[in-house]
């Protein structure tokens, strides 16, 4: 056994639990999960039956925490794991799995599959054989501070910008604001328009608000990639930037994991619970909206839709607060088949987007959102993650598919009336 | 051994024998996943209306939207041969009286007649299911041994209860025993197969709604 697969072994044993043994022992290989991921459905290869991309942890798990496994391996009735093996998982345990979660869903025996994806990964990164992409991503982050690289100087840039053009106040590192907001590398490269949608917002509302110069990137590769240590150092740095400038409430950005690494996670990789509040920034619009802060102008009359991120909706329980927002500022919003919570993932979350070879796969399981776009026949398509964002525009081109693709907090932005003088604020 | 003598032993010793390794390895079993244990989630709950480990367990015996359609075997199949062999099991008075035997209560059957045509429809179903697994090629890929194996653990049973009561084949005798054998085989490979799912379906269920329920998602 080579020291890496020792490694990798060493950790997957110590992220099985109760959950992971109930579920294996639970599986009566039905094959219902294959027709929940869209990988199987756009495909029909067998291989990419969610449950069998666990097989190796299974065989993992059976030889070292049961009784019959370890008999069974004592008598060479049970291989053991190999590295050549893990290499050729690696297709199956990013490549081919957004931990969109579809498959924990319907499973009948109850089995939260993505649950144990996501463990998996653990032992896969230990052992080496996570993708050469999400590594990049990963040392990215940690190096530098985000996964494309971006430094605060680029965030200062834009901050600039967005002064210039909206001649709105961008606070940085303010002690006692309410919201702390955290930004994504792609927001701050490709779609610059969310931070003077904030700006916007925030300003109607009467909130105080800032970013942090030792904290401005959500996005968490650490937690993509499947190695705690790093998910860790980069969760971390939020949580200490939150509380030296002594936030109420951390706003995750438009993007999906960044949420599920902060939110749900994050507390769990840092061993306490946080002293700050953490909501995805579609959640605080729609509490604006409640509270009445938020007032928009005018509606958009084309033929919109919503694609529901998957880390937002199914995997996060955000699901109604995107159509509240919606239906605030457009008349004619429709809805795909299976929207909500059982909408179909874009196909790039999880880490799949950062994986250069996953892209051939990647573009075909795309023809899932290609059906659901097609039974509707928007104008335009509407969403609340940077990231589905990009890989919907990628497969919208490949399948030369003409559909504009917009982030929803910009949009409700738009419909915000422009504060061209201060007296008009918290009207 | 004569069949009077092998009915005798089946009905006495072994059925000890198999009654005692089902009871200590589903113990025994049930110990060895759950002690696992998990870690406690420090997250902050969001508190939603129907999301629980309670709910998924009784939420998750119904089809999500669409997948009926996409694999209506499996789903329909299963629930006939599940509730089927619940009914076999449980309200066939000739069952009713050896649990009564064992426990010292007992409870009201169904008319013979109607237990009959569950079993046809039972036979019919796992037939159904079988015949399935082995056309569609993802149930084809991920089936090994077990899943042929805990078939057939499963099907004897009800084929022989069937073939005895209907005085096929055999005489009432050896088939009875051959089915209270079968039964017995099934017993014995119940906690170390797949055929565990029976205990651990609902620890998976309230495991994954308790999971996602803390996360306000009702699974």
């Amino acid at each position: 056994m080579s020291a890496s697969l020792e490694k990798g072994v060493r950790v997957l044993k110590e992220v099985i639990d109760a959950p992971i043994a109930s579920y294996f022992n639970s599986c009566v290989h039905c094959g219902l999960c294959a027709e929940a991921c869209l990988f199987y459905t756009e495909t029909k290869d067998p291989k990419y039956t969610p449950i069998h991309k666990l097989e190796p942890m299974r065989r993992l798990y059976e030889q070292e925490y049961t009784v019959i496994g370890r008999l069974k391996k004592l008598i060479g009735l049970s291989k053991a794991v190999t590295d050549a093996e893990l290499a050729e998982w690696q297709e199956l345990v990013y490549n081919s799995c957004t931990l969109c979660g579809r498959c924990s869903v319907v499973c009948p025996v109850g089995n939260d599959i993505v649950y144990m994806v996501r463990k998996f990964r653990e032992g896969m990164s230990a052992s080496g054989n996570a993708p050469d992409g999400l590594k990049g991503a990963s040392n990215r982050t940690i190096t530098i501070g985000s996964p494309m690289g971006i430094k605060l100087p680029a965030v200062k840039a834009q901050m600039r910008h967005v002064e210039e053009d909206y001649g709105l106040p961008i606070p940085l590192d303010v002690e006692g604001a309410e919201y702390m907001v955290m930004l994504s590398s792609m927001e701050i490269i490709n779609f610059p328009e969310y931070l003077a949608a904030i700006a916007k917002i925030m300003h109607q509302a009467g909130k105080t608000w800032t970013l942090c110069s030792t904290s401005f990137e959500a996005t968490n590769a650490g937690m993509q990639i499947g190695n705690s240590d790093l998910a860790r150092v980069i969760v971390s740095r939020i949580v200490d930037g939150a509380e030296k400038l002594k936030v109420k409430t951390v706003i995750s950005p438009e993007c999906g994991h960044a949420f599920t690494a902060l939110r749900w996670e994050g507390p769990n990789l840092v061993g306490r619970p946080f002293g700050f509040k953490v909501k995805h920034i579609i959640e605080v619009l729609d509490e604006f909206k409640e509270q009445g802060l938020l007032k928009t102008e005018g509606f958009e009359t084309d033929r919109l839709t919503f694609h529901d991120p998957c880390q937002l909706a199914r995997r996060g329980g955000v699901i109604k607060q995107q159509r509240n927002l919606m239906n605030m500022v457009a008349k004619n919003f429709v809805e795909m088949p299976d929207a909500g919570f059982m909408n179909w993932c874009c196909g790039g979350g999880g880490g799949a987007s950062a994986i250069e070879e996953g892209e051939e796969l990647r573009l075909e399981a795309f023809r899932k959102k290609k059906s659901q776009l097609d039974a509707v026949k928007p104008d335009r398509l509407v969403t609340a993650c940077a990231n589905c964002r990009i890989v919907l525009e990628e497969g919208l081109e490949h399948y030369k598919m003409n559909l504009p693709v917009v982030g929803l907090t910009e949009m409700i932005a738009e419909h915000i009336p422009d504060p061209v003088v201060p007296e008009a604020k918290g009207d | 051994m004569s069949e009077m003598q092998f009915l005798t032993w089946v009905r006495g010793t072994g059925l000890n024998i198999a009654i005692t390794i089902f009871l200590l390895g589903v113990i025994f079993r049930l110990f060895e996943i759950y002690s696992l244990g998990r870690k406690k989630d420090l997250s902050e709950p969001r508190s939603v209306a129907g999301a629980s480990g309670l709910n998924t367990v009784f939420r998750r015996s119904l089809p999500p939207a669409d997948m009926l359609k996409n694999s209506p075997v499996t789903y329909i199949g299963g629930y006939i041969f599940h509730i089927g062999l619940a009914i076999i099991v449980f309200a066939f008075a000739p069952h009713i009286k050896l649990f009564e035997s064992l426990l010292g209560f007992s409870w009201p059957g169904l008319p013979s007649q109607m237990v009959d045509l569950v079993s046809v429809l039972t036979i019919g179903a796992m037939l159904a299911v079988l015949l399935d697994r082995i056309v569609k090629p993802v149930k084809r890929y991920l089936s090994t041994f077990q899943d042929w194996f805990t078939w057939a653990l499963t099907f004897l049973p009800v084929l022989t209860g069937w073939m005895a009561v209907q005085h096929l084949l055999l005489p009432y005798t050896t088939m009875l025993a051959l089915h209270i054998l079968s039964v017995e085989l099934l017993l014995v490979f119940l906690p170390f197969t797949k055929l565990f799912h029976a205990f651990t379906v609902f620890g998976s269920r309230w495991f994954n709604g308790a999971v996602n329920g803390h996360k306000g998602v009702a699974v």
